[in-house]
């Protein structure tokens, strides 16, 4: 174990058992394995990094260069809700810059970041394929669609209402 | 039996399709007196979210922008059989005519059966190719077919289907790998998401046909993350296949074996490419192969695999059916068969349109999309995404034809269709692609990694007002040497954005470099606001609602924009009721 990890938080690796035990002689699995580890703590903490290296017998760097390759994989904890402002092109001629930016202002937070209350991380995305509803923006899998700049702080403020922060 | 279905594929739901199901459930009570079911994609986005009301099988209404509110009239006229009770929300005959003038082979269930059920992909004919093969084909004949009906590609890059099953077929290994690229990642397209949603049998079936004629011992899906209701969709389906002895061994009794399974990606528009998509699938980082060797010979694990897109399977189960004569007589010389495109931008009707090749995009844009939105103006359609380009007004008359569309300095591409209008900066629009390409570029090879950055950097100047005389000339050199050395098609086809708005569009780029005028008024850097004092009212609204304090001035007198502080929002614009806000 290298010094960086025994100074961070540590996480509960009992989580990861039953998913390193399924997967650990597959050949090709270290994408899915990620994937499911990311579903149990939300993100891919350093030390679980580590862990899942020596399980299976590949080099923290090894994973860390397919982790860092993929949009889908995060270093750092996300907030409750995340955003995802599609950029495609249809919401790109639609207006999705001006959507990206009001809630930016909004939530006083840039792209990638999270709120100081830990409810919303926003991030831009790639095509969500839901260009006819464009500009589209998509909360923990749900769709909002044809979305103007008043709209779109509405679907936050909802949220916010839901959550008690407002 | 009377039936409600209402339309769920992600673009209903997004529109709010299952607050109008929950409505209506909840209207039913339990009653049994109709029934409630639902659909995939019907494909008329624009008007989401849609519920079909039907007697037996027979469509008898289709309602359009329905509400969580219009839940009790639609349960009244569904229950007294009065259809007119909802004549609001009906369908309008020129709308009608956007699925009418479509022939959908693909897409042939979508919109029509429950995704969710086996039985009715069956009574339509589902799974009749895959029966019709084991009972009278051989893997020979299969590949045969497929030749005979001329189906390429259609991810892109329109190679024909049965010489690369032909090579996975010929070529020896251990095991053979059949596998489907759903990795969509152009941005602008979505039909593989519409029919992996909305008839996910369809896919199923030509899989096992392909699985069948190349020899496969597994099959495999690669499905974007980001289209979540169509892997539980396919799940969901293998298991019903699965169970009905579709899929698995021995399938309908016969000595042919073959099982299906998913992987989810993880995000990476380099792995729509097929040696990146492999690398992917083995667990690493998604980074192209030196080809050759093709897949068909050395693919994942290093045994000969077949890579199709979505849409190409789909068509097999009906081409296998009807026979590849019958898919060959649509089209032209060198395009047989139907493609479907995704209609999107600012054309008024977007959705799916599937029709056969040989239309111009003229028929498809003014015909089925009804022409440009607000009364505005057509400027260009692009086509195939970061690969593709953008084709001007006076070459609307191009046909839909691989060789046709790649005169034009496009491509087929995916078949995403993004429609721009005179308010679109075409520099812009290249610069948004080059933004894309460079960040997804996986960096192995020096053209496209740095090549496309150069291009993007060129391009933001450009666009900020930086620009310098000589810059067109060098985006036209770096872009041919990118298209010309890099080691895969997402660095090949990275300039054709650059290219084509270049060649159609050269003049916006000398208005933005010359004048430091934005054409199309787009790029905020290079406008400029301010108010006519003929038309302003004095009426406060654009100083209050200016979030800099740019705008000065007494009530009930001409106001003024400060441009020093003025950060070119546009919210004065917006909120003016005189117009008296110009941008130049």
């Amino acid at each position: 174990m290298c010094e960086s990890t025994c100074n961070g938080p540590k996480s509960d690796l009992t989580l990861l058992e039953n998913v390193l035990k399924e997967y650990e002689g597959v050949p090709g699995s270290l994408i899915t394995i990620l994937q499911k580890t990311q579903e149990i703590y939300g993100f891919l903490p350093r030390d679980v990094i580590y862990h899942i290296a020596g399980r299976i017998g590949v080099t923290p760097a090894e994973i860390m260069g397919v982790a860092t390759f993929y949009a889908q994989f995060r270093l750092e904890p996300i907030g409750k809700y995340l955003i995802m402002s599609c950029q495609g092109t249809a919401c790109h001629v639609n207006g999705s810059e001006r959507i990206f930016a009001v809630m930016s202002e909004y939530l006083g937070i840039d792209n990638g970041q999270t709120t100081s209350d830990g409810l919303f991380t926003l991030e831009k995305v790639a095509c969500l394929g839901c260009c006819s509803l464009a500009p589209v923006i998509m909360i923990n899998g749900e769709a909002f669609g044809r979305l103007t700049p008043e709209s779109v702080i509405e679907v936050l403020k909802d949220i916010q209402k839901k959550e008690g922060a407002l | 039996m009377r039936r409600i279905i209402i339309g769920e594929g992600s673009c209903g739901l997004a529109a709010g399709a299952m607050k109008v199901h929950k409505a209506i459930e909840a209207l039913m009570n339990g009653s049994d007196e109709f029934k409630l079911g639902s659909t995939g994609c019907i494909g008329m986005c624009f008007l989401e979210p849609i519920v079909d009301l039907y007697e037996d099988d027979k469509l008898v209404k289709r309602l359009v922008h329905v509400g969580a509110e219009h839940a009790d009239s639609i349960v009244d006229a569904v229950k007294t059989g009065d259809y007119s009770k909802v004549d609001d929300i009906t369908i309008l005959p020129e709308d009608e005519e956007f699925l009418n003038r479509q022939t959908r082979i693909a897409l042939r269930h979508c919109g029509i059966i429950d995704p969710t059920s086996l039985e009715d992909c069956i009574a339509a004919d589902g799974y009749a190719g895959l029966k019709k093969m084991l009972a009278t084909m051989s893997p020979e004949d299969v590949i045969e077919e497929i030749k005979t009906s001329g189906l390429a590609g259609r991810g892109g890059a329109g190679f024909p289907t049965w010489f690369k099953w032909n090579a996975a077929r010929q070529n020896p290994g251990e095991n053979k790998y059949l596998i489907c690229n759903a990795d969509e990642g152009d941005p602008g397209a979505y039909m593989d998401r519409a029919v992996i949603e909305s008839d996910p049998h369809a896919l199923i079936e030509g899989m096992l046909i392909g699985a069948y004629a190349i020899g496969a011992t597994e099959m495999i899906v690669y499905v974007r993350a980001e289209y979540p209701l169509a892997i539980i969709n396919l799940e969901r389906a293998m298991a019903q296949a699965r169970e009905a002895n579709l899929l698995g061994n021995n399938i309908l009794g016969s000595d042919f074996s073959c099982d299906m399974r998913i992987k989810a990606g993880a995000g990476a528009f380099v792995c729509g490419e097929e040696t990146a998509l492999i690398e992917s699938l083995e667990g690493k980082r998604g980074m192209p192969r030196l080809k050759p060797p093709f897949p068909a010979a050395c693919g994942y694990m290093n045994e000969p695999s077949n890579i199709n897109n979505v849409e190409t399977y789909a068509n097999v189960g009906w081409i296998i059916n009807n026979g590849g004569a019958a898919f060959a007589a649509m089209g032209t010389e060198g395009s047989k068969g139907t493609k479907v495109f995704a209609l999107t931008g600012k054309v008024k009707k977007s959705g799916l349109v599937e029709i056969p090749m040989g239309n111009t995009l003229r028929d498809v844009i003014f015909g089925i999309g009804g022409g440009i939105k607000d009364g505005k103006e057509f400027k260009a359609v692009q086509m195939g995404g970061p690969s593709g380009g953008c084709i001007p007004a006076n070459l609307l008359d191009t046909i839909i034809d691989y060789k046709a569309l790649g005169a034009t300095g496009a491509i087929m591409g995916s078949g995403g269709m993004v429609v721009m209008d005179e308010d679109t900066c075409m520099p812009g629009i290249a610069k948004f692609f080059l933004d894309f390409t460079a960040s997804e570029s996986c960096g192995k090879c020096v053209p496209c990694r740095i090549g496309t950055k150069r291009m993007q950097q060129i391009l933001t100047d450009i666009v900020s007002g930086n620009g310098k005389e000589g810059d067109v000339e060098l985006l036209e050199e770096l872009a041919l040497s990118v298209r010309d050395s890099s080691l895969c098609g997402l660095g090949q086809t990275a300039p054709n954005p650059v290219l084509t708005t270049i060649r159609y569009f050269r003049d916006e780029y000398d208005a933005h470099i010359r004048n430091q005028k934005c054409p199309a008024k787009e790029c905020t850097a290079l406008l400029t606001y301010s108010i006519d004092e003929e038309k302003c009212k004095g009426c406060t609204m654009c100083a209050k609602k200016c979030p800099v304090q740019a705008i000065t001035g007494e009530k009930k007198a001409p106001h003024v924009i400060d441009p020093e502080k003025c950060i070119r929002c546009g919210q004065c614009k917006t909120v003016c009721r005189f117009g008296a806000v110009v941008v130049e």
